[in-house]
């Protein structure tokens, strides 16, 4: 009885509510994270492991497919972060405004990407991309009188393709984050601009845009993480994680080639301690820039 | 442009004239949106044979229609079979996802909401810090992990590494921290113990945060793939997904079935988000607002 009222107090409630999330943060989160960096000095053998300080991590920076993935994963990230902020922003603004009728069709339309899973986006992309004359870019190509073109063999037509399913995938979704912020700005701000005789314009400039930092902010996050982290967009465009010269191969796309299809999870982990240290260095450079550690006054 | 609500001008020709131009613009976006869906709509109702030495080509002739894929797919043969019970798998996984991933984070986020303790900010800056670390760098430990812990292979090991979703949590507290706490102490003052409160009192009030998060949930486990792919290995395991990736074969063979399956299985996250359209925004965008 005793051991239930103590259960039961407002002391020890919050621990046992909280209880799930420490034990999951303990197994799931600290665990695995200390184990990738340990695991990365480590040759991981079937039966035994060694360790071999920093030998996989020497032999990283030598490794041309490795700055290959590195280098398509920077592009992709630097490409989506230019095509899925501005542009969704815009779109919510034009959204947001009285020149727009039956909006909640195009939401709902501009959301469905995002509902269909990778495999079938990535098929359905692929088949569109495809070096057949039936293809729709190829169609496109051939109207233009260009002939046809192998887009999923040469490099840039292949980041074309993963560009163009980002977009597809991510323009709606943006615009809805942006179009909640709009949401929150208070609209006595507007009237007040009007008064003063701004424009529409100078009304984006200097209302709608600084007071839409904090969304935006929060979508560069997430961007920054999501084009970093880019695999499966590649696997399903390519139907599989080999792309001709690589040209579709992203850092976790080499993390899951090293350590699920060649077995070397040592090696594996390095890859993915860079790929972590690289998405925080961006992360805290993007929201100091930012000021998001200032103290607000 | 965002506040211009003068109604007075919402008749002069110029006003109709933006008009025509900005739902225009929707129009044609919305457009190429929507294509490859509906091309892929159209492409299953045409020999999978075709979808290869064709792509998804746009061919509205009634002639070259046929319904043979979605006949074979319900028809009761093994591939129809096999699709039948990835459909079910993703159902279960999805199913019991939702239930638990909702019912622990509301827990958690209650703790961390309703009382005062001395590791409440400690634990929630660890919540926050989950979401700084992407999930792909865990993935082979936790791999390892599961394999040690003998769920390779189950769906326990599906589900249970995401059951503590930070975003989730994060987004729980929020909708609890707008709550006042005088419906606690009014509750413990009637003799209710703390569980009780937090099931019969507050979980009541929370039902729109459920219905937000319970959608969003059930999207990312339906369409799931990394994780699933790692930790399932028998072929009467998979879910949808990963059993649709199997049939991308080069021969092509299993065409029919891949996509009038891929098409049918986009239909109940489809039916969910119509359904339920204004919970997925409110659930999606609480973190962009405050940051």
């Amino acid at each position: 009885m005793k051991s239930k009222n103590f259960l039961y107090s407002q002391k020890v409630a919050p621990y046992v509510f909280v209880l799930p999330f420490i034990l999951s943060f303990v197994v799931f989160w600290i665990y695995p994270l200390i184990t990738a960096f340990t695991m990365s000095f480590q040759d991981i053998g079937a039966i035994k492991s060694e360790w071999i300080g920093f030998a996989n991590y020497t032999k990283l920076l030598k490794d041309k497919v490795f700055l290959i993935a590195v280098s398509n994963s920077a592009k992709y990230m630097f490409f989506t972060l230019v095509l899925l902020i501005p542009f969704p922003m815009l779109f919510a603004v034009l959204m947001d405004s009285n020149i727009v009728k039956a909006k909640g069709v195009w939401k709902a339309i501009l959301y469905m990407p995002a509902l269909t899973s990778v495999v079938i986006s990535g098929t359905l992309f692929r088949l569109m991309f495809t070096e057949y004359k039936t293809g729709q870019m190829n169609l496109i190509t051939q109207a233009l009188g260009l002939g046809t073109y192998k887009w999923l063999k040469n490099g840039w037509s292949g980041m074309l393709a993963l560009l163009v399913l980002a977009c597809w995938r991510w323009t709606g979704v943006n615009m809805l984050y942006f179009l909640s912020g709009l949401k929150a700005i208070d609209t006595s701000l507007y009237e007040a601009a009007d008064i003063d005789g701004a424009d529409a314009k100078q009304k984006f400039w200097y209302v709608t845009l600084p007071l839409m930092k904090p969304t935006t902010i929060y979508v560069l996050t997430i961007s920054v993480y999501a084009g970093l982290s880019m695999f499966l967009e590649s696997f399903m465009l390519w139907a599989g994680n080999s792309s001709p010269n690589n040209i579709g191969l992203t850092i976790v796309g080499y993390l899951y080639k090293r350590g699920i299809e060649k077995n070397n999870m040592g090696y594996a982990c390095a890859v993915g301690v860079v790929l972590l240290i690289v998405a925080l260095i961006i992360n805290f450079t993007q929201l100091i820039l930012n000021g998001t550690f200032k103290k607000e006054e | 442009m965002a506040a211009n609500s003068h109604k007075d001008l919402s008749h002069t020709p110029k006003h109709i004239a933006l008009t025509i131009l900005g739902t225009g613009f929707f129009v044609v976006l919305c457009g190429l949106i929507a294509f490859p869906v509906l091309a892929g709509l159209l492409a299953s109702f045409r020999p999978g044979t075709e979808l290869i030495r064709r792509g998804l080509s746009i061919d509205l002739n009634p002639k070259t229609m046929t319904l043979a894929n979605y006949k074979y797919l319900f028809g009761g043969n093994v591939d129809s079979r096999k699709y039948f019970m990835w459909y079910k798998n993703s159902l279960v996984i999805t199913i019991v996802s939702v239930v638990l991933t909702l019912l622990v984070c509301y827990f958690v986020a209650y703790g961390l909401t309703m009382y005062d303790f001395a590791l409440k900010n400690f634990l929630f800056t660890l919540v926050l810090a989950t979401m700084m670390v992407p999930f792909e760098i865990l993935m082979l430990p936790m791999y390892k992990e599961i394999i040690k812990l003998g769920l390779i292979d189950t769906y326990t090991g599906v589900i249970i590494t995401g059951l503590c979703s930070a975003s989730t949590i994060f987004f729980f507290r929020q909708y609890l921290s707008g709550l006042p706490r005088d419906l606690l102490s009014a509750a413990r003052i009637d003799g209710a113990n703390e569980y009780a409160i937090s099931v019969s009192i507050i979980l009541p009030i929370a039902k729109p945060a459920f219905a937000s998060m319970g959608i969003l949930t059930a999207m990312g486990s339906w369409n799931a793939i990394l994780w699933p792919l790692l930790v399932l290995k028998g072929a009467e395991k998979f879910t949808l997904p990963i059993g649709l990736n199997t049939l991308l074969t080069p021969y092509g063979n299993n065409y029919d079935v891949l996509i009038a399956g891929s098409m049918f299985g986009i239909l109940p996250i489809f039916i969910i988000f119509l359904l339920f359209q204004k919970y997925i925004i409110d659930g999606m965008t609480a973190g962009a607002v405050k940051g």
